[in-house]
């Protein structure tokens, strides 16, 4: 393809191609900061392309192919190229990734210990997950926590955030304008804004931590917590995995091991100053 | 990109010396032509593989192992389905190779359920199978009527709650094709497995990969099917002395002489596939346009020579129906 680039984020490698400049040089800027994958061959390819050829110059439009792909998934506009490199790295992860369990969850570490955040979308993980990033916390990843189905380890994930709407100032304000990535607006998500992690998640995003607390996290409620029986815990898990299934056995052995091991509580938040000591609190709480 | 998949494929040991770039080409090219698994279980244990390379084939492993207790799954609820009506149910393609335990079978990427019953059985095999939870995909009436006046299979079912498709055959090639297979005589020389399931004879399958691939179809996926064919040549020529000149008898028999002929050229083309000469027979230069065809693809996985695959988009036409009809069922499909 005529524009490339691979971009490592944690264990795997993608090579993405594209169509035109744009989206590729948008990505390289994001991903600037990142460990090059120059030397290395890439596990997924994602590729950025007109659906017709004419497509290419006559209102332009992205269809996001590659490994795998969604046979009717809409192409987007050119000025939304970078996203769409993004949901093309997603898809390749959520189809295409059998080494680990992938769960759609933001990961925070700290000494050796890692949180998963998950719940459906909106509910603030990747919110939450990127102020503790900036809160003395190891941010791990935004999106996807991937269980590595041998060791029981959880590698990290950490692509540049994907804000969303009110997220994108409450972070402005936090991390500074200097790692925010340019502003897509009127995407199918509402207008959306990456942030790069701070440089030591990136500076240490191949080195495994052992899961240690589930948390369920909701924001727009009273400051409340309960714990979350282990069967709970399990069905909701495999409803955030993408590959639960497709992994079989392997799967099963190594989420019920997830889940026999990590306690697990839902926290509902009013503020995020509330979410954050709550995960403060209920960390200290975990046995050493 | 494909013809070095091909070569590896054929010869591991090609792959010594590749630089990173070019095993990423040849992964993505291998995973569009759902070969992946087929190369990790032949490069299973070669020496000097990057480590990125190690970790990707393991995984594909994997995932070809899962996708073969599927498919070997689905069959077992089909065999289930279908125990009350008595009839012999034919396991075929991906299905029954892994069935079947034959080396075609390690890695292989298996799709929907094949299977052939006798015709005259169509209706009980229809009726058990929607009692059992199988669905029609397609509602339209002219797909319906099309696919049973004029197709070698009923229209494709889809299993309610399990979201797999079953394809079931009464023969090999639409009743419209020049050729016309011996259906009886596939069935009669079927062979039994433990489970009360059937495959095709060895020799059968043979010919009716050779007839899916270029005798049915525009060879999307072919260079798939045709490592089938490969695979299976090397494994029943090397089991059994008589199995060529049979091979002739059966493709004579179901008029696919020719077919057959072209399948074991471009096996030996792009495979080096060892085959019977005689049966084979001399190279064409059609064979060109085949082989082109089937390396259509390169190291970023798009499909390449446009022109090339609509004229074999138009031949599979052609092959499929008289002139008139195909007029007429272009005509249909273009203005519904």
């Amino acid at each position: 393809m005529r524009h490339a680039l691979n971009v490592a984020i944690g264990p795997v490698s993608f090579r993405v191609g594209s169509a035109w400049r744009s989206p590729v040089a948008a990505l390289a800027g994001l991903y600037r900061d990142y460990p090059a994958p120059a030397d290395e061959v890439c596990d997924f390819t994602v590729r950025l392309e007109p659906e017709k050829p004419w497509r290419r110059w006559l209102r332009p439009s992205v269809a996001i192919h590659g490994d795998y792909m969604l046979p009717d998934a809409a192409p987007l506009s050119l000025a939304h190229g970078l996203l769409a490199a993004e949901m093309g790295m997603n898809l390749q992860m959520a189809l295409g990734q059998k080494r680990f369990l992938l769960l759609h969850a933001a990961t925070v570490e700290r000494g050796g210990r890692a949180v998963i955040l998950t719940g459906e979308s909106g509910a603030g993980k990747s919110t939450l997950a990127a102020l503790l990033g900036e809160r003395g916390w190891r941010l791990m990843g935004d999106e996807f926590a991937l269980l590595d189905c041998e060791s029981g380890m959880l590698h990290p994930f950490p692509r540049a955030i994907s804000l969303k709407n009110g997220s994108i100032e409450v972070m402005r304000k936090v991390a500074g304008e200097g790692r925010l990535g340019p502003v897509l607006e009127g995407t199918p998500k509402g207008t959306i804004r990456h942030l790069k992690p701070r440089p030591e998640a990136i500076a240490r995003m191949t080195e495994p931590a052992r899961p240690a607390l589930i948390l369920f996290p909701r924001f727009g409620a009273d400051r409340a917590m309960r714990p979350v029986g282990a069967a709970e815990v399990f069905v909701r898990l495999t409803q955030a995995s993408t590959n639960y299934v497709a992994l079989a056995s392997r799967g099963f052995d190594s989420l019920s091991g997830l889940v026999a091991t990590c306690p697990a509580m839902a926290i509902d938040y009013p503020d995020a100053d509330t979410a954050i000591s709550l995960v403060e609190a209920l960390f200290r709480e975990l046995p050493q | 990109m494909s013809r070095l998949l091909a070569r590896i494929l054929a010869d591991p040991s090609a792959c010594r010396g590749l630089e990173a770039a070019q095993w990423t080409a040849l992964v993505t090219a291998a995973r569009a032509e759902s070969l992946l698994g087929s190369l990790a279980f032949r490069l299973e244990g070669e020496p000097g593989l990057p480590a990125k390379v190690v970790q990707i084939l393991e995984a594909a492993r994997w995932d070809s192992e899962q996708a073969r207790t599927q498919a070997l799954w689905e069959a077992e609820m089909a065999r289930r389905a279908l125990a009350g009506t008595g009839a012999p149910v034919i396991l075929l393609k991906g299905t029954a190779i892994v069935a079947a335990g034959l080396d075609a079978g390690r890695g292989r990427s298996i799709g929907d359920l094949d299977i052939l019953v006798p015709h005259e059985r169509l209706d009980d095999v229809q009726r058990s199978l929607l009692e059992a939870g199988w669905e029609w995909v397609k509602e339209d009436s002219y797909d319906d009527l099309y696919y049973r006046r004029w197709m070698h299979e009923l229209p494709p079912l889809i299993h309610r709650t399990r979201d797999r498709m079953i394809d079931v055959h009464h023969t090999i090639l639409p009743p419209t094709a020049r050729p016309r297979p011996d259906a009886a005589a596939l069935i009669a020389a079927s062979v039994a497995l433990e489970s009360g399931l059937r495959t095709l004879s060895p020799e059968d399958m043979v010919v009716h990969s050779a007839a899916h691939l270029f005798a049915d179809g525009d060879l999307a996926g072919g260079l798939r099917n045709l490592w089938d064919i490969d695979r299976m040549l090397r494994e029943f020529a090397a089991r059994d002395p008589g199995f060529w000149p049979r091979l002739a008898e059966r493709a004579r028999l179901h008029q696919l002489r020719p077919t057959v002929a072209r399948a074991l050229r471009l096996a030996r083309a792009l495979y080096a596939t060892p085959v019977d000469p005689a049966l084979a027979g001399r190279p064409r230069l059609s064979d060109r346009f085949f082989e082109a065809r089937l390396l259509a693809r390169n190291g970023w996985g798009q499909p390449t020579r446009r022109a090339l695959r609509f004229a074999f988009y138009l031949r599979s036409h052609w092959m499929r129906m008289p002139p008139l009809m195909l007029a007429r069922h272009l005509w249909t499909k273009a203005t519904r």
